[in-house]
């Protein structure tokens, strides 16, 4: 690295003089993170110099922070210097030119998933242009949202076309001190969603990340952040139910809500990133920091989510519940199975009067899986009237899977009215003898047996997603029984 | 319709049945009746396909079928019906969402056309009319919270609904009392037809008052050791089972 390190540092000292860098001919940095990495990202982008600056500092942190192993998660030491942090989009020339090009069992999953044929091309990485016009689907939503004052672009673009909200808001929700993998996200993000929706305004659809053009390989330290202004509504669904390789294994995301007085934001996730192979190898590693701030009264916040993949699963979708009557809620179904393990929940903070908190987390284990359903209620002594409940059951499929619940309540104010509800059950024998013996095949007990079981989440999800969901359920959980 | 030669089954390496022959027409009701351990219950839990049980001599023909080469939903699918002795509960799982899917099943695999929210809606309010069940039945998870005499007639209610060609109740008539009774002896007649067959498999005579069998048959040590007309089965609530049981040389 040091001879590399030090080219880049008399390339980037040049270039620095000269103003921002247009042209770069290495296409890809070596492995390895220093300050002159993230003055190379910062450069490659653009961006304005607060934002290296806030870049800087954070990485500067990093380096005094030691990686968290409380959670109920085992795997070999991460090694940051290994990886490479910044490479450009791939060219179409790498990409698979067309469908018959991509691996047969990716395929046979889009099958069982039942995405429509012109999707998986875009999926695969087949050469967009080749296949169909995205530009013309995309740009009629971008005309709608134009005429609603809606802005819903890249964070980079964001940073470009509107730096004073970036600035203003940015690191707000999730500041770089927040946590070991948040400090590196604000050091090396490379790109993500940026939605600001004007006071008053409904978005007049659901955003999705299908539609954000330029999402090409950026899942690796996606930075998002969400602004919804006074009185304001905005759904936004992330992910797809496809499930998505990736040559980096490691995933730090982190997302920011902020939700003004009487405004909306709707948060959902369908993750299903490559879990390994059977014997857990290769999967990846999904360490995400989501936090929704209802900064304004009566704001309202939800996360819903389905997290199917991935080899380790870490992350807390949370609330803080600042302004009177703000509401904060949290729906999971989480699945672990084969190899996979899940330590996730959410934390609910109340901290202005009269708050209210939902939570219903489903896991289900299969096979080896192991999931911890680690959940956080915390009432301040100002969170007069706060009120919570939480519900959080775990569903077994075999008998060596593990569901470990560690639920946190921190109560500060004498008025709060909490509520935990836990259950832990078996799909049994029994029960999947009398479905059989009704007419209905193994199978199809055991999603009837799922779906029931996570019910009270399905019905929460943007109807898309809820449809999509209980398919990529059963897909996950295939063989599971037996 | 259902011939069971010399059957015999073993259960962790203990056999249960010890070569069981019978043989039951469409049109029958055949009664069976056994102590404690004779192997009632696996005989029923054999027919339906539950796992654990292993088979290891003799043959069962249903309709022509070698039935134990089918997995357990087939037999259902070619009109196996298996009430329960201890209905399972399934929470979250719909009981009107079971049933439906079910019966669907069962009719797309005879080729007939599947039926949808509000006809089989209309097929259960009938059935649940005729059999007594309070209409909250339709909101909650099967078996959730019910009573054992609610899941009995559950079981009654299933069997309306699918209209199975061979029926078999394994001790349905346990944990009732005498209303309940009554109710679902009145669904088990109402199944009564040329087309159908059924096996009561029961403990005690009391059942038989109500529904009339063709035929009674005593299991004990693996086997049936001997069959009567239903005046056997007086015979047997006079002199207890250890009488015939002896008589015949069990």
């Amino acid at each position: 690295m040091a001879s590399s390190k030090d080219d880049l540092e008399r390339l980037l000292k040049r270039e620095y003089v000269a103003g921002f860098i247009t042209d770069i001919e290495a296409d890809t940095v070596p492995p390895g993170l220093d300050e002159s990495v993230i003055r190379l990202i910062s450069a490659k982008k653009e961006e304005p110099a607060f934002l290296l600056e806030w870049r800087l500092a954070a990485y500067r942190h990093w380096l005094t922070l030691r990686e968290p192993r409380w959670a109920k998660v085992a795997y070999p030491p991460i090694d940051y210097q290994a990886i490479s942090y910044y490479s450009a989009p791939k060219s179409g020339a790498d990409a698979p030119q067309s469908l018959d090009e991509v691996d047969p069992k990716l395929l046979e999953t889009y099958e069982k998933l039942g995405i429509p044929l012109h999707e998986r091309a875009r999926l695969a990485g087949v050469a967009v242009d080749a296949v169909f016009d995205s530009v013309s689907v995309a740009t009629t939503f971008k005309e709608k949202l134009r005429e609603a004052g809606v802005i819903f672009c890249s964070f980079s673009e964001a940073v470009r076309e509107h730096p004073e909200l970036v600035r203003q808001y940015l690191g707000s929700v999730v500041p770089h001190t927040d946590n070991f993998y948040a400090a590196l996200n604000a050091a090396v993000f490379t790109d993500g969603s940026f939605v600001y929706v004007p006071p008053g305004v409904r978005c007049p659809m659901e955003l999705s990340t299908y539609f954000r053009i330029n999402a090409a390989n950026t899942g690796q330290f996606e930075r998002t952040l969400i602004i919804a202004d006074a009185g304001s509504h905005v759904s936004y669904l992330e992910g797809c139910t496809a499930p998505m390789r990736d040559e980096n294994q490691l995933h730090a995301a982190v997302v920011e809500l902020v939700a003004l007085e009487d405004a909306t934001i709707k948060y959902s996730t369908v993750q299903n990133w490559y879990p390994g192979d059977e014997q857990g190898r290769g999967g990846i590693y999904n360490f995400v920091t989501k936090r929704g701030d209802c900064r304004g009264d009566r704001a309202k916040i939800t996360w819903t989510q389905v997290e199917t993949g991935s080899a380790i699963t870490w992350k807390y979708p949370s609330c803080i519940l600042r302004g009177a009557g703000s509401v904060g809620e949290f729906y999971s179904v989480a699945t672990t199975n084969n190899h996979q393990q899940a330590d996730t929940g959410t934390k609910m903070i109340h901290i202005g009067p009269n708050t209210r908190s939902t939570i219903v987390s489903k896991g289900i284990s299969a096979r080896h899986g192991q999931q911890t359903y680690r959940g956080l209620v915390k009432v301040l002594p100002s969170a007069e009237g706060a009120r919570n409940h939480t519900q959080c059951d775990s569903l077994l499929m075999g008998d060596r899977c593990g569901a470990h619940t560690v639920p946190y309540i921190e109560v500060k104010n004498p008025s709060a009215q909490v509520e935990h509800e836990a259950t832990t059950s078996r799909i049994g024998e029994d029960q999947l003898f009398y479905c059989r013996q009704r007419g209905i095949s193994a199978e199809d007990a055991v999603n009837m047996i799922v779906n029931g079981f996570c019910k009270d989440v399905f019905q929460v999800l943007p109807m898309e997603f809820a449809v999509e969901a209980q398919k990529l359920l059963s897909v996950s959980l295939e063989g599971a029984v037996g | 319709m259902l011939q069971i030669d010399d059957l015999q089954v073993s259960v962790e390496d203990r056999p249960i049945l010890k070569g069981l022959t019978l043989k039951v027409n469409a049109g029958e009701v055949h009664a069976i009746m056994g102590p404690n351990g004779s192997g009632k219950s696996t005989l029923a839990a054999v027919l339906a396909g539950r796992e654990g049980y292993v088979h290891t001599g003799g043959a069962v023909h249903y309709r022509g079928q070698d039935l134990l080469a089918l997995a357990p939903e087939e037999r259902a699918r070619e009109g196996v019906f298996l009430g329960f002795q201890y209905p399972v509960e399934i929470p979250g799982v719909n009981n009107v969402y079971l049933l439906k899917a079910s019966l669907n099943a069962q009719r797309r695999h005879r080729g007939e056309p599947e039926l949808d929210a509000f006809e089989f809606l209309r097929l259960v309010c009938e059935q649940m009319a005729f059999m007594g069940i309070p209409e909250e039945f339709l909101r909650r998870s099967v078996n959730e919270g019910f009573s054992g005499g609610e899941k009995k007639r559950n079981e009654i209610l299933q069997m309306l609904i699918l209209q199975p060609r061979l029926a078999i109740l394994d001790e349905i008539d346990s944990g009732l009392d005498i209303d309940a009774l009554k109710v679902v002896s009145r669904g088990i007649e109402a199944l009564r037809s040329p087309d159908r067959a059924m096996i009561l498999v029961t403990h005690y005579q009391r059942l038989l008052d109500y529904v009339t069998p063709d035929f009674v048959h005593v299991l004990a040590g693996g086997r049936i050791v001997r069959s009567g007309g239903k005046e056997l089965a007086r015979e047997l609530e006079a002199e207890g089972y250890g009488a015939v049981v002896a008589g015949a040389g069990a």
